[in-house]
């Protein structure tokens, strides 16, 4: 395989591409969450930063980088000044592997609209969805707070609750589809969504990546209330709007995820692809927005409980059961 | 079961925050939309006039006995035919809680409070409100009442002139 500088040219667009519009989208995530929010609790939300607050992300966003970087006395210094990179840049890796279309043509060759399209993507997904839980465990720790220490612990209790049931959730996806390769994951959904075949995975998958995302009914880690901030207390400038940020990037990923998985990737009538799994993930933000809107967060043992003796053994029964049906069909 | 109760409860429950994004919403969006308060809202207070004009004031320290906050301050004085008045009289803004109480305290209805609620200065020192830009020109909630038709005899008015009194009886007609 000959690499040529083309090749490079267009990954290169494509990295750059995803990662603008990953970034705008969060930044405006923000503000759209803010707006919901205040509408459910019947108030305005931002309005002053330009015509209906659309201002209002580059207003935080010359905010948080103005603001002065403080490091508590006592703090882990390098690994202070780490975890919040570590917390984001996973979230935005795991967006490499999501088809958000087919393979177009583009200067004569044959271009997947996906940044790699590599044939473990699931796993990888899977992989750096926990490594993104160290920036929370590390952040917190290294602060020298015991509230951000407290919450990264309860990140960790978090992590072993719902990683687990998240893959088992998608263990039915791949004996379906066959393969861990996300685009044929896609291809398998051409003429019915997983979503059909797997209602109950789809739900506890949902459920797991709430948890992933650490928000409300699962935002053990931050808990502002209990924890002030969690396991970004100390954190200031634009070392918090990394965490910030990170967490809406996670939104996006998810949502693109559950989109790929269970609803049929970039698949749809009359509109074009991108535009279909445009909807799809704002969809699922739109989800995510609203459940916070609407429902308590779970006490420390109620997510440990929901996870370990209702998630898990539903998720493992759906497996037996798929795997039946499967045999059953030949 | 519970599984059933605890899934409708969600449901309900998003049911009805889906309701609340199309709602109204109830924020008054200040500087340019202002709620009118109501007529006995209590906000900057002022030194009101009897019908007749003159000051109601008599300096009786009852408002500033009566501030919770101690923020009315005065230095009574009286006039040649006897009627007190107030030399100055000043009132802390910064202080104030908007209580109300001197107003009750009040016995010639003098000082009122008034729904005028946009009084915040960036220089506290004009917050203090002294005599000048406490007294207004007109009668407040009381539009009729004079104090010295009831009362003050023999300062402003012959012994029986006021409202309801009658004259003085000459004794000596009283006799047998």
């Amino acid at each position: 395989m000959t690499i040529d500088l083309i090749d490079i040219a267009l990954v290169a667009g494509k990295i750059g591409l995803i990662f603008l519009v990953i970034l705008g989208l969060a930044a405006y995530l923000v503000l759209a969450e803010r707006k919901l929010l205040a509408y459910i609790q019947e108030r305005l939300g931002p309005n002053r930063a330009g015509p209906w607050g659309m201002l209002q992300p580059l207003a935080d966003g010359i905010k948080l980088i103005t603001k002065e970087d403080v490091k508590p006395a006592g703090a882990d210094k390098w690994l202070f000044y780490l975890a919040p990179a570590m917390a984001a840049i996973p979230a935005i890796m795991i967006f490499a592997v999501i088809p958000f279309g087919p393979p177009i043509t583009l200067f004569g060759r044959e271009v997947g609209q996906q940044v790699v399209d590599i044939n473990v993507g699931l796993l990888f997904f899977i992989a750096f969805s926990s490594i993104a839980v160290y920036g929370v465990a590390l952040g917190g720790w290294a602060s020298n707070s015991k509230y951000a220490l407290l919450g990264s612990i309860r990140g960790l209790a978090q992590l072993i609750s719902y990683e687990i049931t998240m893959g088992l959730s998608l263990v039915p996806v791949v004996m379906l589809a066959r393969s861990f390769q996300l685009s044929e994951i896609v291809a398998a959904q051409q003429s019915c969504w997983f979503i059909v075949y797997q209602p109950l995975a789809f739900i506890i998958f949902l459920i797991s990546i709430f948890a992933e995302c650490k928000r409300i009914p699962f935002d053990l880690p931050e808990a502002e209330g209990e924890l002030v901030a969690g396991f970004h207390t100390e954190y200031s400038g634009l070392r918090f709007g990394l965490f910030f940020v990170g967490e809406y990037i996670n939104v996006i990923v998810l949502g693109g995820l559950a989109a790929t998985f269970f609803l049929g990737g970039w698949h749809g009538p009359l509109l074009p692809p991108v535009v279909w799994f445009l909807i799809k993930v704002l969809a699922f933000a739109f989800l995510f927005i609203w459940v916070r809107g609407t429902l308590p967060r779970l006490r420390y043992d109620q997510l440990m409980h929901f996870g370990w003796k209702v998630l898990t053994p539903l998720a493992l029964v759906n497996i037996l059961a798929t795997g039946w049906f499967i045999v059953l069909k030949g | 079961m519970s599984v059933i109760n605890d899934t409708k409860a969600i449901l309900v429950g998003m049911w009805t925050t889906w309701k609340h994004i199309f709602g109204p919403s109830v924020t008054v969006q200040y500087p340019e939309e202002k709620r009118i308060p109501s007529p006995r809202y209590r906000a900057r207070i002022v030194l009101t006039r009897d019908p007749d004009g003159g000051e109601r004031c008599v300096a009786c320290y009852l408002c500033s006995a009566a501030c919770p906050v101690d923020c009315i301050s005065m230095q009574s004085a009286e006039q040649e035919n006897g009627r007190r008045y107030a030399l100055w009289f000043r009132i802390n803004f910064s202080r104030c809680i908007f209580c109300g109480l001197c107003a009750e305290a009040c016995p010639t209805m003098a000082i009122q409070m008034t729904p005028d609620y946009e009084i915040c200065n960036r220089d506290i020192m004009n917050l203090l409100y002294e005599k000048e830009d406490l007294l207004i020109d007109g009668c407040g909630k009381a539009p009729d009442y004079n104090f010295y038709h009831h009362a003050g005899i023999g300062v402003t008015q012959p012994r029986g002139a006021g409202d309801e009194e009658r004259p003085p009886v000459d004794v000596r007609s009283l006799l047998p």
